[in-house]
């Protein structure tokens, strides 16, 4: 396992406003996030739906600036250029080497390549920003791209709409690879695929960060794709991360009251199994990230509830081995 | 949200193609059920589904053939394209566009034979006695109405319920779904509900009037995964309650396991395997069912995913002989030349395979 990150993210804050200015209210998408990722390791960030995990991705690519916190690049520049070589914190505005280091794939296939133009063009863009290739090396270099992701050079004067959602899915990520980034923020890649495609993308996504030694920051909600990608795995709940480990300790041994839920809510694909495990007792849904509860904001809903819960936020702590947990009713073998 | 279904039907009815509109076998409604207690809740003989479209004729549906017990759950699995929609659109008469094309030979619901129903009858039939429960819940339920009106309603038609009846019907319904506070949240409109919440007004609608069949087209796709477990809870404890059979459409293998008592695999609109679902999960005949599984993630250990090569095939022109073996690993000559016939195999179990995987020693190809 590689050992120093290339990308580590400090306390982010991300601070959203609904409605208008007099009455308006904040909400925090996400709070106290901290991260880091090395080269060659997959992170996964894993959450339902308003859990902050797609926020925190946009502020790890530059899409949104966090309203507390700090992003830090570790990695040398790209070849060729000249620059500082070390810790880099980035600024609200990034220089384009920083912008180039760190490039997103996104979830939509559909939604996500301009329908108007050819996949050369598509691929090519970020060749284009950053003055990378020109002529006809800039039409090779696609190629290789194209290739790379296992899809053939003939493509190139050809349109999205003729491809399929697993194609699409292979286009944005030779996109994204064109900016040469050392790092990849994947958000749901592969939740719009049907899944003897999605093993397709998922097995892909391994094979580059092998040949390139990418960090990849895998943003999901299926366990399963988690667990046959990542290295380690944080998990988010209403903006806060409630527990974060390697694999095995988060998905084997999962700790928190909310990530034993996510766990037992997995359907097994064993119809013996699937229909004998019932799912823990999670009441309800997640409450409206705009009211928030008070203390530990999993307690409406977690079967361990006391009144400490509903009190105090729980701390991330520590634990021997490699994972960290926010709740106060978990062991950390520390104690 | 089957009824705003019917009344956007109303101006169309009469086009399920290839039926023989007879004038009314009287709406066999209610009484005629006991006399039905030992037939099939929903039979379907050799439905075909076609669609003209510029770029030529979609085959989207090919002889599917089909048996769901009383009371018991038939899940349709497939992947996008493999026509498992529109077989239950079709069954339920929603195929009605002037593009489309319905056929069967045989399509009968608790003894009653729909191919030789009048519309009308037809349509009395839905929501009384079948009925659809979408994937979206949002657009499925009108915005400017009370969850409390839309669940009123189908008492007031159907059964002509007063206004305050209905209502007390209708509390009853939220209930039974387990929403809380049903007696406050009749007045709620469906943007006040969660999006768990919203797919079980959807289902109370769908239960309603105690349908012999609910077909549920993916209805746990859109929803996060500890809300997807509850709402699997609440339709199988319902099914039990309510005697009621599930036609499930799905593409979620887990889904499959945790409600389906028999399986119907689909591939470029036709069945190409049936059997009980613990045996396909354990030992699947046809090579798309292995390779499915083989290409499936797993919770419950780390293991390298198997994909299924190239992508599924375009209805318009799917290939020669068997649809699958362009992607098969087990293809043979005979495979291009000939389709091969779904057959039975043994009691419940049939495969259209000319090379089925051995049954013995367990045709799944295992993740390593």
């Amino acid at each position: 396992m590689p050992s120093d990150p290339i990308l580590v993210a400090e306390s982010l804050d991300k601070v959203f406003r609904v409605g208008g200015a007099l009455f308006g209210r904040r909400f925090n998408a996400v709070s106290d996030v901290s991260l880091a990722v090395a080269p060659g390791e997959t992170l996964s960030i894993v959450g339902e739906s308003g859990s902050g995990k797609t926020s925190l991705a946009r502020m790890l690519v530059g899409l949104d600036r966090p309203d507390a916190g700090i992003i830090r690049f570790h990695g040398k520049p790209p070849a060729g250029k000249s620059g500082g070589n070390g810790a880099t914190a980035l600024g609200p505005s990034r220089t384009r080497l920083q912008r180039r280091a760190i490039q997103m794939v996104f979830q939509d296939p559909y939604a996500s390549l301009n329908p108007r133009r050819t996949i050369l063009d598509i691929v090519a863009e970020p060749l284009d920003v950053h003055g990378l290739a020109r002529g006809p090396a800039r039409r090779q270099r696609v190629e290789e791209l194209l290739d790379l992701v296992g899809l053939g050079p003939a493509i190139t004067s050809r349109f999205p709409h003729e491809f399929s959602g697993g194609q699409r899915q292979r286009i944005g990520i030779a996109r994204a690879l064109a900016a040469e980034p050392a790092v990849l923020v994947c958000d749901e890649p592969v939740s719009a695929l049907d899944v003897s495609v999605q093993a397709q993308v998922v097995n892909l996504l391994i094979d580059l960060q092998r040949k390139l030694g990418l960090a990849i920051v895998f943003i999901a909600h299926d366990l399963a794709v988690v667990r046959a990608m990542s290295h380690r795995v944080m998990v988010m709940y209403m903006g806060k991360v409630v527990e974060t480990g390697t694999v095995a300790e988060v998905l084997d041994r999962p700790r928190h009251p909310y990530t034993q839920a996510l766990r037992a809510s997995v359907l097994d694909l064993d119809p013996e199994i699937a229909r004998s495990r019932r799912p823990l007792l999670v009441l309800g849904e997640p409450p409206n990230p705009v009211d928030p509860p008070a203390g530990c904001s999993f307690h409406p809903r977690c079967p361990r509830a006391t009144d400490i819960c509903r009190q105090a936020v729980p701390a991330l702590r520590e634990g021997a081995g490699g994972f960290a947990v926010a709740c106060v009713n978990a062991s950390t073998g520390t104690e | 949200m089957e009824y705003a279904e019917e009344r956007w039907d109303e101006e169309q009815l009469g086009r399920w193609q290839g039926d023989v509109v007879t004038a009314a076998t009287a709406a066999a409604n209610g009484s005629a059920r006991a006399d039905q207690m030992r037939a099939a809740a929903l039979s379907v003989d050799r439905l075909t589904v076609r669609f003209r479209t510029l770029r030529g004729e979609v085959k989207a549906v090919t002889d599917v053939s089909l048996s769901l017990p009383r009371g018991g759950v038939l899940a349709i699995v497939g992947e996008s394209g493999s026509g498992k929609s529109v077989t239950a659109r079709a069954i339920m008469g929603l195929v009605t566009s002037d593009n489309a094309t319905v056929s069967a030979e045989g399509l009968s619901l608790a003894g009653r034979d729909l191919l030789t129903l009048a519309p009308e009858a037809r349509q009395g039939l839905r929501g009384s006695a079948i009925s659809l429960v979408f994937q979206d819940a949002l657009s499925a339920l009108n915005p400017v109405l009370t969850v409390g009106s839309q669940l009123a309603e189908p008492f007031r038609i159907h059964q002509g319920l007063s206004r305050r009846d209905a209502r007390d019907r209708a509390v009853e319904l939220l209930r039974r779904v387990r929403i809380p506070s049903a007696e406050r949240r009749i007045n709620d409109y469906p943007h006040q509900f969660s999006g768990g919440m919203r797919q079980r007004l959807l289902i109370a609608v769908g239960i309603a009037l105690n349908p012999e069949v609910l077909i549920a087209d993916e209805p746990t796709t859109a929803l996060d995964v500890t809300v997807q477990a509850q709402i699997l809870d609440l339709l199988d404890e319902l099914r039990r309650d309510l005697d009621m059979a599930i036609l499930l459409i799905t593409h979620d293998l887990g889904v499959v396991a945790r409600l389906a008592e028999d399986v119907a695999v689909m591939y470029a609109g036709r069945i190409v395997e049936t059997a009980p679902a613990e045996r396909l999960f354990a030992r699947p005949a046809h090579p798309y069912t292995s390779a499915l599984f083989a290409s499936a993630p797993r919770i419950s250990a780390t293991a390298v995913l198997k994909p299924i090569d190239g992508s599924p095939p375009d209805l318009v022109s799917p290939p020669q002989g068997c649809a699958f073996h362009p992607r098969c690993a087990q293809r043979s000559a005979v495979c291009i030349a000939q389709r091969p016939r779904l057959t039975p195999t043994a009691a419940g179990l049939a495969v259209a395979c000319h090379h089925p995987q051995d049954a013995e020693d367990g045709g799944r190809i295992d993740a390593e």
